[in-house]
């Protein structure tokens, strides 16, 4: 290719001229002159037109209008208006959010989920899943990608107080455990004088294993890893001697190990531990109908509504359940839902018994419910007056 | 050596297996030493490897999961579209390949236009518009994965960061003190830090520092780190290729009467960047596999995708085969790409001048 | 950019008076915007301000955030324990924890090059062999390794393959002894004893000695230049003046520390005494090894090739012994080839010692991301990894530029 006085670049150039005494006719010199290497000056200035029109793809308006907006009307009226709920969970924790094998997404926390949007739309499948990894989910709450979180994140006052979140309910009570082999017949964390500890790092597990055994005077070797996964398989191939983590977790690798039978998990519990969904600051609408869909899974479970017998009891003489289906009063309503949101939850998901031994029961990954029992069978959990 | 005459060569056994042997393995007696223990190395390893991979490895989690490895969480039904780029790249590569010879035929530059405008048209088919569109549904860039976004990570960091590199380059050898000072920090500080933190800084830095409606998904943070990093190599070529053209282009361009912008792009550049293709292409060849490195920011690319197969539960533990799989994959790219860049280098005959 | 103070014409030879004139004339309307010399400021100008406003807007963004910027957590209790390396425990401020990262770094580097040069030496070497069975190796060895990314031969190494080896109860133990499992490598060890106050004179006299001879004969060299055996001239005082020592003083000065497979009160078995290296700290150590060797291999290769075969030739028509020829006609030559990139291996090394992170062991990075995410200063810890990392790769720099400045005056 040659270079044409005519080409827009040169034209472009020359009326930059600084040395404009420069003989007119050597331009057309310049035709006959200089080869220039046409190809390489089309390969660069396409990557230089390539570079500006990836820059401009960058994604990020639509939704930063998006959060305009959301300052005007409120995340539900967000969510609604978009046909669609977003929720943040993880993907890779068996039991509580996973990928099955089918490429869906499952498990308690995944539950919760399909029930607020069965809430919002009468429709469980009107949600859209975010694989979030531990650093990101905070953030991603924060800066409005997602709606709500629920990603087995312990409630804190230094994340509650200083992220700008809001955790709507406690859906889990965990606690974090130690997972050791059968056979070292290790009972407590006395026991393991001298033990390597496998754990993740970055997480208040890795400070309470520490207080932990400090505190008991036993002496020990952290092995710090940076994903469960790798923690897992340090413990696994007997680089260490036991494993720490949310009992939950523990409970969800071991069912994935080969030989689940031969590892136990101490009973010991070295931190509290409550889990549950969350959203961002200061939009209580919202936060009030994640919270009022997790308490009326647990209040169906106390009042013995499931997905099973819902038709029947919408029948029921109980004031309560009445009020819980919306029979009577205009409980939905106040929400700013429709006053049967509870039918369409408890349809699409079931009470919070169903949900339990779904995923973590004896068919799941055999969690004993523990501290997750209703608070009249001696657990914690105590839904607020449905009235 | 040719001219030589015939009656000039050695008279001596050199023709035959044995003569090659005598002459390559046993020349002296310490030199057969070394052939025997060489031998006895090669028949252990080759042994070792060759009972693990035919007999003990359990090949069939690699059989299964390689669409897994191939293209990671991209939705299976939108898959044909992976494939749609893959036969454009194909296409255009066999073309370039079949008109190989024809010098200065028109059908180059349109080859070359093609070029350019399959990669913004993959991009598209790739990610799609929105998520109502019938036909193309969008498939965000987050759940791009295994090979295909450890591919989309190297050439979109290589492409990006050249410009950027160019600038870079022409800054640091400006004669002006506050740019060149400017461009060369940053140039020594990238240069200086290990990619890792480069990474850290886009995957959690990053956000810190924009504003708060501006949000950038994960990948598009790495592809960030990845082109900020790859940037101040690419500078560093091209300064290299800017050194390489004699000054009396300069001069003799400013004598005629070009301007210094003229020069530059007219004259200097397409010199430079000439000299600097076969280091552009080693640059993008070490890119490709630090791509690897986006797994500790927690993305999926063909090792993430590795890590997360070895969690399943039916292969769990399966290490050895997994990555040993990646490994040779990595190889054969890796490979394939740098004898293709000795012979470009043949090709435009770099450092015979 | 060449032609300096060209502004507005181009200056050549033989201008009569009245063209200069009527060029000064022009010069002096040259307005400002075409002035090259105001140009050139004014584009000084408005880069640095572009790249102020830059920053200005990402710091304005970041405060918006309401986070702060300050280094006082570093006095504050970690809390988190750290088993690698120096003695940490969680009540140590977070400062600690920095240094102990830092220092493992070091460590892991430092012996990393002097294991990598070696290893490259021998590879390079060994590529030019004359040897076809011994070139074919050393070449399928640097091009496997080189084609494969670092991070991968890393997770081989570690998940595939130590940690593969035998539990810590079916431990295999070498004659030393040396204690193998997949808890690590635990070697016996040389240990100070009491009387090690009364050798270490001999140790300090011998190597005064032996860099006092290694002067001397190479001023003798130079004078009657006559080839003399330099290395058994400085090797003789350095082994017999402390082997004379050890056998003058009382007691062993140094006792060898036998590793011992001992059970805990806890039922665990844990390998005590020797040296242990942690199974994190074998992996990447040979991970970086294995990979950086691969490529001075290639720096070596090329350095030999560098010199010129008529040396080679000289010098044996001189009569020099191969061994000769390599140590003194063509490796002191090809070191100032090979000397510029090895330098950038080095480096290399350093700079990927951080993926450390993907298999567990606690370098200057690993600890760096516990203390972002226990403190929540991330700006603040990223800033101390920079500076880390930018000292680490100055010192190298700065301490092979020394070397490299040695070669070239010994060459002239």
């Amino acid at each position: 290719m040659k270079v044409k006085a005519s080409t827009p670049l040169v034209r472009f150039f020359l009326t930059l001229d600084v040395d404009y005494n420069m003989p007119y006719d050597l331009i057309t010199k310049l035709e006959g002159g200089i080869m220039m290497k046409g190809k390489l000056c089309v390969l660069f200035a396409g990557l230089l037109v390539l570079a500006l029109i990836l820059t401009a793809c960058a994604p990020g308006k639509k939704e930063a209008a998006e959060e305009e907006a959301v300052e005007a009307v409120g995340r539900l009226q967000l969510v609604k208006e978009r046909g669609m709920l977003i929720m943040g969970c993880n993907a890779e924790l068996p039991g509580f959010g996973y990928i099955n094998p089918a490429g869906d997404f499952e498990g308690f926390d995944i539950d919760f989920g399909k029930a607020i949007a069965a809430a919002v739309f009468g429709d469980a499948t009107k949600i859209e899943y975010r694989p979030l990894t531990a650093a990101e989910r905070l953030p991603a709450l924060q800066t409005g990608e997602v709606d709500v979180l629920n990603r087995n994140t312990t409630w804190t006052l230094t994340r509650d107080s200083a992220n700008e979140l809001d955790w709507a309910a406690v859906t889990f009570y965990d606690g974090q455990g130690m997972m050791v082999r059968k056979d070292s017949g290790w009972k407590s964390l006395e026991d393991m004088a001298g033990a390597t500890v496998s754990c993740t790092t970055g997480t208040t597990t890795e400070m309470n294993l520490a207080d932990a055994f400090r505190s008991r005077g036993v002496e020990y070797t952290p092995l710090l890893f940076e994903s469960t996964q790798d923690t897992n398989t340090a413990y696994e191939e007997g680089r260490a001697d036991g494993e720490t983590s949310d009992k939950s977790q523990l409970a969800a690798l071991r069912s994935a190990m080969a030989n689940p039978d031969e590892h136990v998990i101490l009973d010991v519990t070295m931190s509290k531990e409550p889990l549950g969904p969350l959203t961002a600051h200061g939009d209580n609408q919202w936060n009030d109908v994640v919270r009022w869909v997790v308490w009326g899974i647990i209040q169906a479970e106390e009042s013995g509504v499931s997905s099973k017998n819902v038709d029947e009891m919408l029948s029921s003489k109980d004031p309560t359940i009445q009020r819980l289906l919306g029979v009577s009063g205009e409980m939905g309503t106040s929400l700013g839902l429709s006053d049967d949101f509870m039918v369409n939850v408890l349809k699409a998901v079931g009470n919070y018994e169903e949900i339990y031994e779904r995923w973590l029961g004896p068919e799941g990954i055999n969690i004993p419910r523990g501290p997750n029992r209703l608070w009249n069978k001696g657990g914690l959990l105590y839904p607020m007056a449905f009235r | 050596m040719d001219l030589r005459p015939e009656v000039l060569k050695p008279p001596r056994v050199e023709v035959g297996l044995l003569g090659w042997l005598k002459k390559n393995l046993f020349s002296t007696w310490y030199n057969a030493l070394l052939t025997i223990f060489s031998l006895a190395f090669i028949y252990i390893v080759l042994r070792v490897i060759i009972t693990w991979v035919v007999h003990d490895a359990r090949w069939e989690v690699v059989v299964i999961n390689l669409k897994v490895f191939m293209i990671g969480r991209y939705p299976r039904e939108e898959a044909w579209r992976v494939l749609a780029g893959l036969g454009i790249v194909v296409f255009l590569a066999a073309l370039t390949w079949i008109f190989r010879g024809a010098k200065g035929s028109p059908v180059k530059r349109w080859l070359m236009i093609g070029w350019l405008l399959s990669f913004p048209l993959i991009g598209i088919l790739l990610r799609g518009f929105s998520r109502e569109n019938r036909f193309l549904p969008l498939v965000s860039e987050n759940v791009w994965s295994g090979l295909l976004l450890t591919l989309v990570l190297a050439i979109v960091g290589i492409i990006a960061s050249f410009p950027l590199g160019v600038l870079l380059a022409l800054g640091r050898r400006s004669k002006l003190p506050a740019i060149k000072v400017i461009c060369t920090a940053y140039i020594e500080t990238i240069r200086g830090v290990p990619l890792i933190s480069v990474l850290f800084m886009s995957q959690l830095m990053l956000p810190l520092f924009l504003p708060p409606g501006l949000r950038l998904g994960t990948v598009m943070r790495a592809l960030t780190g990845m082109t900020l990093f790859s940037a101040a190599y690419a500078a560093e070529n091209v300064r290299g290729g800017l050194a390489a053209v004699p000054i009396g282009q300069y001069e003799a361009a400013r004598a005629v009467g070009l301007n210094k912008v003229l020069v530059m792009a007219l004259i200097v550049l397409p010199q430079a960047l000439r000299t600097v293709i076969p280091a552009i292409v080693g640059q993008f060849i070490s890119l490709f596999k630090d791509t690897t490195l986006v797994v500790i920011v927690g993305l999926l690319d063909l090792l993430g995708i590795a890590k997360a197969v070895t969690g399943q539960r039916e292969f769990i533990g399966l290490h050895q085969e997994v990555y040993c799989f990646i490994a040779v994959l990595f190889f054969i790219c890796c490979y394939a790409m740098s004898y293709a860049s000795r012979r470009l280098e043949k090709v435009l005959g770099v450092g015979e001048r | 950019m060449s032609g300096e103070g060209v502004s507005g014409c181009i200056p050549f030879k033989g201008v009569d008076m009245n063209q200069r004139a009527a060029m000064d004339e022009h010069r002096s309307v040259v307005p400002f915007w075409r002035n090259e010399r105001v140009l050139k400021v004014l584009a000084q100008i408005v880069f640095v301000i572009l790249v102020l406003a830059v920053g200005a807007w990402a710091l304005t963004n970041y405060l918006e955030r309401g986070l702060k910027f300050s280094y006082s957590f570093l006095d504050e209790e970690a809390s988190f324990d750290l088993a690698e390396g120096i003695e940490f425990s969680p009540t140590d401020p977070y400062a600690r924890a920095f240094l102990v990262g830092v220092l493992n770094t070091a460590r892991v580097a430092a012996i990393g090059i002097v294991l990598a040069t070696l290893v490259g030496l021998v590879t390079g070497i060994a590529r030019l062999s004359k040897n076809w069975l011994v070139s074919k190796i050393a070449g399928v060895y640097i091009e496997i390794i080189r084609n494969i990314p670092l991070l991968v031969q890393l997770f081989l190494l570690y998940f595939a393959v130590i940690m593969k080896l035998p539990q810590i109860k079916e431990a295999f133990v070498l004659p030393g002894p040396v204690y193998i499992s997949n808890r690590g490598i635990v070697l016996p060890w040389p240990r100070v004893a009491a009387s090690f106050g009364l050798w270490w004179p001999f140790l300090v006299v011998a190597l005064i000695g032996a860099v006092a001879l290694l002067i001397i004969r190479g001023r003798s060299l130079k004078h009657t230049g006559r080839p003399s055996f330099n290395l058994l001239w400085v090797v003789t005082p350095l082994v017999a003046v402390p082997v004379l020592g050890w056998l003058l003083i009382p007691g062993n000065p140094l006792l060898l520390d036998l590793p011992e497979m001992v059970t805990k009160s806890g039922g665990v078995l844990k390998v005590e005494g020797g040296t242990a290296l942690s199974s994190e700290f074998t992996a990447l150590l040979l991970g970086l090894v294995v990979y950086t060797g691969a490529y001075i291999a290639e720096v070596v290769r090329a350095g030999i090739l560098s010199v010129p075969r008529g040396q080679t030739e000289a010098a044996r028509a001189q009569g020099f012994t191969n061994r000769q020829i390599l140590s003194l006609i063509v490796l002191p030559q090809a070191l100032r080839v090979i000397i510029p990139p090895l330098i950038s291996q080095y480096l290399n090394l350093t700079k990927n010692s951080s993926l450390a992170i993907a298999i567990g062991f606690l370098d200057l990075y690993a600890v760096s991301q516990t203390m972002w995410n226990q403190s929540g200063r991330v700006v603040e810890v990223f800033f101390m990894i920079m500076a880390s990392y930018l000292t680490m790769s100055l010192t190298i720099s700065f301490v092979m530029n020394i070397v490299n400045r040695r070669m070239q005056i010994v060459e002239r």
